[in-house]
């Protein structure tokens, strides 16, 4: 569904993402799994249009994405859950949720219903400003702001990042609960032991380069993944 | 006590005045974290344009030339405001904040050396607007409509304005965009329409302060924004900068405020009012550094 083709990035003289190549079929859950500064964010701030890639293309379906501006992106149906959440904090939780859906004209009750049952703890703050919620129901809230722009690709900056082990799991199951309800996933992850329990695909980012793919259950077994990120 | 029926009626007024220029200033820095030192001198160009409109719809001023001649002062103002945002401030955007700031007061010096050119450095003089310009005598005092109705004026205004930002799909996006550019974009919002906007309705509401303004003090040199810019910059400041009813509310403060230090029963209070003003501020800023309603960590400039 998604096709990254030797796609390079660069800050400035520092070449982040060094020619990365891979595949995000449609109804999957596919992880990139590496370590910090790998270059993950980077390779899913160029497919959101965040940065523009030095070279290689993005191609959704048969379409080129490569280059279109993130609000273009994301009326193609691809949307991204920021690393460290970035609900806006003034904003009152189904505030938030609208904003997800700024690009849609159309009726969002239904949305808001289906992510309010998804997270039934942002129904009930719904009127709060969503800088008084906790780390948890802001990474929820988050998800949810995604989901309302109704993607077929939703891509995932590490949701696990400085949450509870419990917090964590609920985010993972839900993850999986979306993906079931026909959202296609792409999440990138320090934690790497969740990521590759999730995932049907993963690959393994080193400094800017894809070093290994597999199922999610090959590379959880692999020796040189277990020693590096299992440990 | 007539005396001070009056004075505060005056202090009001312009206060209301100095309050739909802070506007700008606050909305602008809210979003961009940049003060349009430019805005000031908006200010003045729309004073210039409405002379100069007025005067070329012909000899004879009926209430419809000077109408149309506001209106289309209110469509060029914002205008200017709309290009002045694209061509001096956008192809800076990822740039350290201090070149926009530059940029900035390059521009405020181009609107006003323009305006010399174009003036030849004569003061010209504000059109009378009908009913506007006419007098009342409140409490044995001859006042203009304008200074009666300029505050009511400025209150169906920033209530509109507060409804727009707050109730409306434009004014979340501006108010999303104000927080985080990155995150909103993620949203679809495209941040250049949304700062755009912002410029729009900034100068709009500048434009319209001009009209107010200068009705009330006639002369427009091009200079003239420079003084009454500030005072709403500071009013902006004081309010706490990026705030809205922060900026109303710290112009009215500074009108009432100078209009009452200007009337001090000692030698000089008229020609030093200015810096009694501004003194005055600073001892509110030294107790309340981020103004009335600013947030914790503005940055600073
Ligand atoms: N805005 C930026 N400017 C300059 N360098 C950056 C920027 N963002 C990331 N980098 C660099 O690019 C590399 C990859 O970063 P990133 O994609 O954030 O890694 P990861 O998400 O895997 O931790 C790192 O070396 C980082 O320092
Ligand atoms: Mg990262």
């Amino acid at each position: 569904m998604l096709r990254i083709d030797d796609l390079r990035v660069n800050y400035g003289g520092i070449e982040a993402v060094k020619g990365v190549t891979f595949e995000v079929p449609e109804g999957e859950i596919v992880t990139l799994i590496g370590a910090n500064g790998a270059g993950k964010s980077t390779t899913l701030r160029a497919i959101a249009g965040l940065v523009k890639p030095a070279s290689g293309r993005i191609h959704l379906q048969a379409e080129d994405i490569t280059g279109l501006s993130p609000d273009r992106i994301v009326s193609k149906g691809i949307t991204l859950v920021p690393e460290g959440r970035h609900v806006f904090p003034d904003l009152t939780v189904l505030e938030n949720l609208k904003i997800g859906a700024y690009l849609r004209t159309d009726s969002l009750e239904d949305d808001i219903k289906w992510v309010y049952d998804l997270f039934p703890r942002l129904k009930e703050r719904s009127w709060q400003a969503a800088g008084t919620l906790s780390g948890g129901e802001q990474q929820m809230l988050a998800v949810g702001r995604a989901l309302m722009s109704r993607p077929k690709i939703m891509m995932m900056d590490e949701p696990s990042l400085g949450l509870a082990p419990l917090v964590v799991k609920g985010i993972f199951e839900i993850i999986k609960e979306i993906n079931r309800q026909g959202v296609t996933i792409l999440l990138i992850e320090q934690n790497a032991n969740m990521a590759l329990h999730t995932a049907d695909t993963a690959y393994v980012l080193e400094t800017g380069r894809l070093t290994m793919s597999g199922t999610g259950k090959e590379l959880l077994n692999d020796e040189a993944v277990k020693k590096a990120y299992l440990g | 006590m007539e005396f001070f029926i009056s004075t505060l009626l005056f202090g009001i007024s312009v206060g209301g005045q100095y309050a739909l220029i802070a506007i700008g200033y606050t909305m602008v820095y809210g979003i961009l974290r940049l003060i349009n030192f430019a805005h000031g001198d908006v200010f003045m160009v729309a004073g210039l344009m409405g002379i100069y409109l007025t005067s070329s719809l012909g000899a004879y001023l009926s209430p419809t030339t000077i109408l149309v001649s506001l209106i289309l002062v209110l469509v060029l103002t914002v205008l200017l405001g709309f290009l002045i945002e694209r061509v001096a401030y956008k192809p800076l955007r990822t740039a350290p904040r201090m070149s926009v700031m530059i940029s900035a007061i390059g521009v405020s010096y181009l609107l006003q050396n323009t305006a010399t050119y174009v003036t030849g450095g004569q003061p010209m003089t504000y059109p009378a607007i009908p009913f506007l310009s006419d007098t009342i005598t409140v409490a044995g005092t001859p006042i203009k409509w304008v200074v009666i109705l300029t505050p009511f004026l400025v209150v169906i205004l920033v209530v509109a304005l507060t409804q727009l930002i707050n109730h409306t799909k434009v004014g979340m996006a501006m108010r999303a965009v104000a927080k985080d550019f990155e995150t909103s974009q993620l949203m679809g919002i495209k941040i250049n329409s949304v700062i755009s906007t912002t410029f729009v309705i900034g100068s709009a509401l500048a434009a319209l302060g001009s009209m107010l303004y200068f009705t009330t003090y006639q002369a427009v040199t091009p200079t003239a924004g420079a003084m009454p810019g500030l005072k709403a910059f500071v009013a902006a400041v004081f309010g706490g900068i990026g705030s809205i009813p922060g900026a109303v509310i710290g112009a009215f403060l500074i009108g009432i405020c100078e209009n009452f230090v200007k009337v001090l029963p000692f030698e000089g209070a008229t020609t030093f009012v200015d810096a009694f003003t501004f003194a005055l501020l600073i001892i509110v800023l030294v107790f309340k550094p981020t103004g009335l309603f600013g947030e914790k960590a503005t940055d600073k400039v």
